[in-house]
């Protein structure tokens, strides 16, 4: 399974009329790698990954996630990716568990596997005194690592999580990675977009979106020496700022 | 199926714990029709009344007893001359003159016709135009005592000076109207408020991702205001037929099936309305006022489409409550059956595929 790449872009774009909002972008994630996806406010990144978790089809290029490909079975994608958006994606009036049984249900998981991994995921997070409280009255840092949590019930062979620990305290983003080590060691593949630049340094690989265009890619350790910078906040300040 | 059940059961919790739309589920039809029912209802009581009696004699008398005695009005001034008339309804105090022509009672026994003329105070047309029939019946029915005990016709003539040509209305318009409003609202609303917010709050993105299709999406999200929606119209029929005794003359099991078709026309309406909205004010805002208005103003539930003028009759033609309410009006009063609503139906059939196809088109276009 190692060192087989789960997704394979090739002169990928987007067009909005005339303007284009991710501009043939190229790079492969190997499977169980930690693939940071870096670029600031606007510079196509969210785009970008529509078009790979297939809810926005592709002007032009190539694709294929998880061996699939983009244009034609974007259906058979869905079932092996997990995906958890910068807005909070669970159902604030729902309890935990009513949670975890409803997208359980929606990925086709029998009710068998459901009731496990419930059991799994309460112990893990250590959750079993608000398993039936509405999810509206978790705190965030709760809320983000239950959604992440979620988005891993399927066990999908990629999770993309867009920017998953926007507005948490510095404690709990240090939980989250730790839960993204964990499944990255388990063999699921990670496909992360963040603004912390820590953040950054803790992924295997990082490309970093300038304009629609990916302007650097490579191991943090290589980019810093490539800038001759000792932080990736200044490679991205470099890059950013062009 | 199983992650449709799923995917139901969720939409249930979302609807039982928010107890404002619960509110507007089940509280709004109930509080309408009783509303609609007792307070505008067009049967009048204790109205004020002045009587002009310029007979005054034994015949004018009796039928001023008569209509004394009724609970429908109550006599509350006795004038003298015609030119008080204006006055007084300008002073607000009455709503009717009652004037008895000269030598009535002679007139009636002579020439077997006299007059009696009815003025009412049409600020208030419906209501002027039940009194006005209250007070013929009543005439009537003295008339018909009258004549029982003689060959003679004798024949009194009630003048009602009221020009205008409404359509006596009683409780039982009502209740295919408010029913109308009803089913629409809260489908139409209801749904695309519960779209929208999913949109908001970022999860309709997560479905999307999901394994699930969009249209099994929005099935999973309509299917329970279908439900919902289906014993509304049976609360709505049963305090129709058991509170105000409206009767339901045709079939029920017909009456049942059309009332099924709006309601999906309704929800094909709400998933359109949720397409082109991004937020659940939004979508809010397009239901009522989008909605609402045209469904209670130009469906013919309040105003009759035939004095309306000729550009509103043809606006109407696009309202699917105008159709729904010729069909319960049809079903529950004049008892039809569905060769008599076939056209109607066929309509609302063709507006609910129109309003599926643009929203699948709409929804496309915000996929690309």
């Amino acid at each position: 399974m190692k060192n087989k790449n789960v997704i394979e872009v090739e002169n990928l774009s987007k067009l909005f009329g005339d303007f284009a909002a991710v501009n043939s972008i190229s790079f492969h994630v190997k499977a169980g790698e930690i693939f940071g996806f870096l670029g600031a406010n606007g510079a196509g990144k969210t785009t970008a990954i529509k078009m790979l978790i297939g809810i926005s089809s592709p002007t032009s290029g190539k694709a294929t996630i998880a061996g699939f490909d983009v244009y034609k079975e974007a259906e058979s994608i869905k079932k092996n990716i997990g995906y958890m958006s910068q807005k909070f994606a669970l159902y604030d009036d729902l309890t935990v568990k009513e949670n975890i049984t409803f997208f359980g249900g929606i990925y086709g998981l029998s009710k068998k596997q459901i009731d496990r991994k419930r059991c799994e995921l309460v112990d893990e997070l250590g959750l079993q005194e608000v398993a039936n409280s509405l999810v509206s009255s978790l705190p965030l840092g709760w809320k983000q690592k239950l959604a992440f949590s979620v988005s891993l019930l399927h066990d999908p062979k990629i999770v993309f999580l867009d920017e998953p620990t926007g507005g948490v305290d510095p404690i709990t983003r240090r939980q989250f990675w730790e839960m993204i080590y964990k499944a990255a060691h388990n063999g699921t593949t990670i496909f992360v977009t963040t603004h912390y630049m820590d953040e950054a340094e803790y992924c295997d690989r990082v490309s970093i979106m300038v304009n629609g265009k990916i302007e650097a890619l490579d191991t943090p350790k290589k980019l810093k020496a490539h800038y001759k910078t000792d932080t990736m906040n200044d490679v991205f300040l470099k890059l950013a700022r062009g | 199926m199983k992650r449709f059940v799923g995917f139901v059961r969720k939409e249930f919790y979302h609807i039982f714990r928010d107890k404002r739309s619960l509110f507007i589920l089940f509280g709004m039809p109930i509080a309408q029709i009783l509303l609609f029912g007792f307070a505008i209802t067009n049967e009048i009581n204790n109205v004020n009344i002045a009587i002009l009696d310029q007979a005054n004699d034994v015949t004018s008398k009796e039928i001023i007893n008569k209509i004394a005695a009724s609970k429908h009005f109550s006599i509350v001034d006795i004038i003298q001359k015609e030119s008080s008339i204006e006055s007084i309804f300008k002073k607000g105090k009455v709503k009717a003159v009652l004037q008895f022509e000269n030598n009535f009672g002679n007139n009636l026994i002579k020439e077997k016709q006299a007059n009696v003329q009815v003025l009412t105070d049409a600020t208030d047309p419906n209501m002027a135009n039940t009194i006005s029939n209250y007070i013929s019946a009543i005439l009537k029915k003295y008339q018909q005592e009258l004549n029982k005990n003689t060959t003679i016709d004798y024949q009194i003539v009630p003048q009602s000076r009221m020009v205008y040509n409404a359509e006596l209305k009683s409780v039982y318009m009502f209740v295919p109207g408010v029913m109308t409003v009803i089913l629409m609202l809260v489908s139409a609303m209801m749904t695309s408020i519960s779209i929208t917010r999913e949109k908001e709050q970022g999860t309709m993105e997560i479905l999307l991702v999901s394994p699930l299709k969009p249209f099994q999406v929005i099935i999973g999200k309509v299917f329970p205001y279908i439900f919902l929606s289906v014993i509304n119209a049976i609360v709505i029929v049963l305090l129709s037929i058991f509170v105000f005794n409206v009767p339901v003359n045709g079939s029920l099991f017909l009456l049942g099936i059309e009332s099924v078709l709006f309601i999906i026309t309704s929800l094909a309406l709400g998933i359109l309305i949720s397409t082109i909205s991004a937020t659940q004010q939004t979508a809010m805002m397009i239901s009522l006022m989008g909605l609402m208005l045209p469904t209670i103003l130009l469906s013919g539930f309040i105003f009759p489409i035939s004095s309306m003028p000729l550009p509103l009759q043809v606006i109407s033609n696009i309202i699917p409550a105008k159709w729904f309410i010729i069909i319960v009006k049809g079903i529950m009063l004049k008892g039809i059956g569905i060769g008599f609503i076939f056209k109607e139906t066929a309509i609302l059939v063709l507006m609910t595929l129109l309003f599926i196809g643009i929203s699948v088109k709409k929804y496309k276009i915000r996929l690309e």
